[in-house]
């Protein structure tokens, strides 16, 4: 199985945001909630990048860590998923990801913020694949019909990428050597514990 | 021909000088060209921007910019204090509460079995008198069924993922879990109306005096022998009441700093607001674990106090007797028959 992982490309990353119309389009996402989003390090000053954020899927997931009730749960791909059905909406998994990937859909008093929604890359929940009960919680499920997240699919510089860790790494890998220049795998370092050395 | 010659001449030096004059202008940008463009040169770079960063705990030191989504939280690409906070959450949280806890647990079972309950020494005299009004058993109550409640769904929220799902089941302590959020949040208004009370009426009594030193040099009472003399609250009962003041103060800003998140402080607020929340409520646990052997089967007439509010006359000058003198030349001496 492949040990699936992100990987933005901020060189190439030139904030067109398809990636964030994308996911709330392909799993209709509600408003107030994104499950991806793109940040602009140093916007307006010479040198800046901007960098496509989602949940990183991390390994050892602090998220899984510190729930209460363990709604984490990580897939064969190694891609990390929660229930629902089991979440209470505490917010602690907000207050463990280092990416603040987790979302809520509502603003929170007293302590009723609802289910928590985060990026499931495009692999639905603990729901059977591609059922409609599935869709309603967690979105669509591109990975069961053997499709890459949307968002790396249509990005179209190709500064995000999605797939197997070892081939994106190597993609990234012989880019940089090709251009002399890379700015880091964003988020690597901290969810992957490694850096793509180069 | 010599014109025709002169004139060449001077065309080929004039392209002579344009020549060199172009090569002038054109050299120091040649020079300057390096062997392969760079944009990079002054952009960020992932590695320096995490090593820039100093993520002290309780800070909310991230790697932000800006993003077109209004949510100020959607700025931020990485945030590494969350780390600590797990290692907190997961690991010395469950250390500390499990020690404190069960340390305390450990003492009352030792100290039941060595000294056993304290006893009246004199034996009950039949006679009561009122120790508590109704109000003050209003107050304790109040303050009491909802630190229980408090105490129980805090205590799952972090020790029932590895106590009490692998009992129940998935699904059902979810259920349960969620159940409990909502009591604990809702509860919370109750145990903080029971603080206020507790405070308005009793603070005043509970200034420390030189009195409590006596009383603790000599044991008051639980270890030892003989009954130091104390007033209408003993030495212990200050420490227990201050406790429950300062840890309730605690217990409740930083509580309602996390049922309403983001309102107050940043992550890092939300994530040191935990730590004080949980820490103090496992002290709080360990405090309350006490104080309930003592007011019911660690010491032989001291429910009543909180249960009927009236006590054997014998029991308070045991315990109180500045307390007992007080109240007696107050009412002149006057003291109810038991029912």
């Amino acid at each position: 199985m492949a040990r699936m992982k992100f990987l933005c490309d901020a060189d190439r990353c030139i904030e067109c945001n398809a990636c964030v119309t994308a996911c709330k389009n392909e799993h209709e996402v509600p408003w107030g909630i994104n499950r991806r989003r793109v940040v602009t390090i140093n916007d307006g000053k010479p040198g800046e990048r901007s960098v496509s954020m989602a949940c990183m899927h991390c390994t050892d997931a602090p998220c899984a860590a510190v729930c209460p009730t363990n709604c984490f749960y990580t897939t064969a791909d190694a891609v990390v998923l929660h229930s629902k059905e089991l979440c209470i909406g505490c917010g602690y998994c907000f207050y463990a990801c280092p990416f603040g990937a987790p979302q809520y859909p509502k603003v929170g008093n007293f302590g009723s913020r609802g289910k928590m929604d985060k990026c499931t890359y495009c692999a639905g929940g603990p729901e059977p694949d591609s059922t409609s009960a599935e869709w309603v919680a967690y979105g669509s499920n591109r990975l069961a019909e053997g499709k890459l997240p949307l968002c790396a699919e249509m990005c179209s510089t190709k500064a995000l990428l999605a797939g197997d860790g070892e081939i994106i790494a190597q993609i990234y890998k012989e880019r940089v050597t090709k251009r002399g220049y890379g700015s880091g795998a964003w988020g690597w370092k901290t969810a992957y514990k490694q850096d793509i050395a180069v | 021909m010599p014109l025709s010659n002169t004139k060449s001449w001077m065309i080929g030096s004039w392209l002579m000088g344009a020549v060199v004059a172009l090569g002038l202008l054109v050299a120091p940008a040649a020079a300057q060209q390096p062997t392969s463009v760079n944009p990079t040169a002054s952009s960020v770079n992932e590695k320096k921007l995490l090593e820039a960063l100093k993520p002290e705990f309780g800070s909310t030191a991230a790697i932000q910019g800006r993003a077109s989504i209004p949510d100020s939280q959607s700025q931020v690409v990485q945030q590494p204090a969350g780390r600590d906070w797990q290692s907190f959450r997961a690991g010395t949280l469950a250390n500390v509460g499990a020690y404190s806890i069960l340390g305390i647990l450990a003492g009352i079972v030792v100290f039941y079995l060595v000294r056993g309950p304290v006893r009246i020494s004199a034996g009950r005299s039949g006679k009561t008198m009122e120790r508590f009004g109704s109000i003050d058993r209003f107050a304790h109550w109040l303050t009491a069924t909802s630190f229980i409640a408090l105490a129980l769904t805090g205590l799952n929220i972090t020790f029932g993922r590895s106590l009490l799902l692998p009992v129940v089941g998935e699904a059902q302590f979810a259920a349960l879990t969620q159940l409990g959020k909502y009591v604990h949040n809702y509860v919370s208004f109750a145990f903080v109306l029971g603080i206020v009370l507790m405070f308005v009426l009793w603070a005043k009594d509970n200034l420390p005096s030189v009195r409590d030193i006596r009383w603790f040099a000599q044991g008051g009472g639980l270890i030892g022998l003989g009954h130091p003399p104390a007033d209408r609250f003993n030495g212990g009962q200050k420490l227990i009441f201050w406790s429950v003041i300062l840890g309730g103060i605690a217990l409740s800003v930083s509580g309602y700093m996390l049922m309403f998140p983001f309102q107050f402080a940043g992550i890092g607020g939300q994530q040191a607001a935990n730590v004080v929340h949980a820490l103090a409520g496992v002290v709080m646990v360990a405090i309350i674990l006490g104080h309930i052997y003592i007011g019911s089967l660690g010491m032989e007439g001291a429910f009543e106090a909180m249960g009927s509010g009236k006590v054997d006359t014998n029991w308070a000058r045991e315990h109180h007797s500045v307390w007992v003198d007080k109240v007696m030349t107050k009412q002149g001496g006057k003291a109810t028959p038991a029912e």
